[in-house]
């Protein structure tokens, strides 16, 4: 679904990534991990499309999609959270997940509809995600006035509203606690069951070696490994480089 | 009761200018472009009624549109840039356009008089409303009127989707970009909602006050319509409004007594406003509060 081509990004003399490839299959979990400053985020970046390639190709769905805009993305199905959460802090929680309505089925509706009324469809659809991630009764809260847990909710919510096929997730666990995280375990298997493809970086060791189908382990803007969780645990060059040897 | 009158057709028309900036705010961008935009409509409306002899509500129209096109048209370039710079991007066009109707000469013979606008001396003789019979009164309604039609449209737009998706940009571009929004046409279309406004006010002040000149439309007049904006807030139109009622009312015609202190405590009391209400007169908090003890009990709707 999702191919990277030796891709690169260089930071004037920094090479966050440096020839890359990845493969993310229809349908998959693949965990990304490795040491800060390792590249994972700079690689969700470069999918999502906020600052150029340097060099290589992104495919997506087999067409290159390497120079479109991060809004073009979206509507072509690939979505994002943030690892420092960013939200609509003063609009509301209803209105966060409003505006994200992007998908490319979304773009087709009536003109008026779409950006004044507001159908029944996309209303029933707002209201499905807000249950999902139990947020219904926050709904009028302004988006800046939820916790850190609900905002981290609230921003899977958001990206889950332009109805993607590929969702990116920068350190969704970052600063939350254990029951939170169990939680967003579920959530994420659940999304897998629903037929979401996900990208999913983490620190969060467990997390990763729980739900991931497979995984990647960068190193200094380098893939030093990929495989099934058992195997890339077991490996010694990610036990050096990242897991820590026994 | 002529100055009321008179006071209250400057708090209409500064409203309009208001509400212009109001919209290019939502999007996160100060723009000190309003009263070149402001300027573009004058110029446009007075020549078409006074050269051309075109009824009012047409030039408006006109001026409108010309307006608009001036704003997408600046907003394009001006956009690629953010913060600080895109205030000095716009303030620079302000000044062009200052400086264009500085130059600017146009003008017809008509019986004795020369009619029409030259250059430094401005443009004097534009008496569309007492030639066609308006009393001051008829013309303080009809400011009122279109005052009451544009906040209605702002508020009409900032409860649809195309109001938050403005807001959302205004909020955080990268998370807008991220969430799918096309950051720059959003941008370019308030911009251009702006001077669509901006326009319709500037078409009406050349034909009150009858005379106008480049120095009106100059850096004051860019700034008074981003402050009313920042100091009413930006969760409604009415906190502009109150604005302008606040500074034209209240600070520059209501302490005239104070003589020279008026000018003191101008400053003063917008700081005092600012660190009292950092958001402005009416913030989102102040605006939920409020209807809470409006509708205490009711639920509100959805959306």
């Amino acid at each position: 679904m999702l191919d990277l081509q030796g891709i690169a990004k260089h930071f004037g003399g920094v090479h966050a990534v440096d020839g890359v490839d990845l493969t993310v299959k229809r349908g998959e979990i693949l965990g990304l991990i490795g040491p800060n400053g390792s590249g994972k985020s700079t690689i969700v970046n470069l999918v999502s499309g906020l600052f150029p390639l340097t060099s290589g190709r992104i495919l997506f769905e087999g067409d290159d999609i390497s120079d479109l805009p991060s809004h073009a993305r979206v509507g072509l199905g690939i979505a994002r959270t943030f690892q420092n959460i960013r939200l609509f802090g003063q609009l509301s929680v209803w209105q966060n997940l409003w505006v994200a309505q992007n998908s490319r089925q979304q773009r087709q509706e009536v003109f008026f509809k779409r950006w004044f009324g507001g159908s029944a469809g996309v209303q029933a659809e707002i209201e499905r995600t807000l249950e999902f991630f139990d947020l219904a009764h926050k709904r009028h809260e302004l988006a800046a006035n939820l916790s850190f847990g609900e905002q981290r909710r609230l921003e899977f919510a958001r990206a889950i509203s332009a109805r993607p096929n590929l969702l990116l997730l920068d350190e969704p666990a970052a600063g939350m606690n254990a029951e939170e995280v169990d939680q967003l375990d579920a959530r994420i298997r659940k999304m897998r069951d629903d037929g979401f493809t996900v990208l999913l970086i983490e620190h969060h060791v467990e997390l990763v070696m729980s739900v991931a189908d497979r995984i990647a382990v960068l190193n200094f803007g380098r893939k030093i490994a990929e495989g099934p969780p058992a195997a890339v645990q077991d490996d010694a060059a990610v036990r050096e480089a990242y897991l820590g040897t026994r | 009761m002529d100055f009321y009158l008179g006071l209250a057709q400057v708090i209409g028309v500064h409203t309009l200018l208001g509400l212009s900036a109001y919209c290019v705010l939502l999007t996160g961008q100060v723009s000190l472009a309003q009263a070149a935009f402001f300027a573009v409509g004058a110029y446009v409306a007075a020549i078409l009624t006074v050269i051309f002899k075109w009824h009012l509500f047409a030039a408006l129209g006109v001026s409108a549109v010309v307006s608009g096109l001036t704003a997408c048209a600046v907003g394009f370039p001006a956009l690629r840039v953010k913060g600080l710079m895109l205030v000095v991007a716009t303030l620079a066009f302000g000044e062009a356009v200052r400086l264009f109707f500085f130059n600017f000469t146009y003008q017809i013979q008509a019986g004795e008089l020369k009619i029409g606008p030259h250059g430094a001396e401005g443009f004097r003789q534009i008496r569309y409303f007492p030639e066609h019979g308006w009393s001051t009164f008829d013309v303080l309604m009809f400011i009122w009127l279109m005052v009451a039609i544009v906040m209605a449209c702002l508020w009409w737009l900032d409860q649809s989707r195309a109001g938050a998706v403005m807001r959302a940009v205004g909020e955080d571009e990268v998370a807008a970009h991220s969430s799918g929004i096309n950051v720059t046409a959003v941008k370019v279309l308030a911009m251009t909602i702006g001077g669509v406004i901006a326009g319709i006010g500037g078409g009406i002040f050349a034909h009150y006050t009858t005379h106008i000149e480049h120095v009106q439309f100059g850096v004051i007049l860019a700034t008074f319509a981003i402050a009313y904006p920042i100091l009413g807030g930006l969760s409604n139109v009415f906190g502009t409004l109150l604005a302008v009622i606040f500074i034209q009312g209240f600070l520059i015609e209501g302490l005239r007594f104070l003589g020279d202190w008026r000018n003191l405590l101008f400053g003063a009391l917008i700081v005092l406003a600012m660190n009292l209400r950092p958001r402005g007169f009416l913030d989102a908090g102040g605006v939920a509060s409020l209807k809470r003890m409006l509708f205490a009990g009711k639920e509100s709707s959805g959306a």
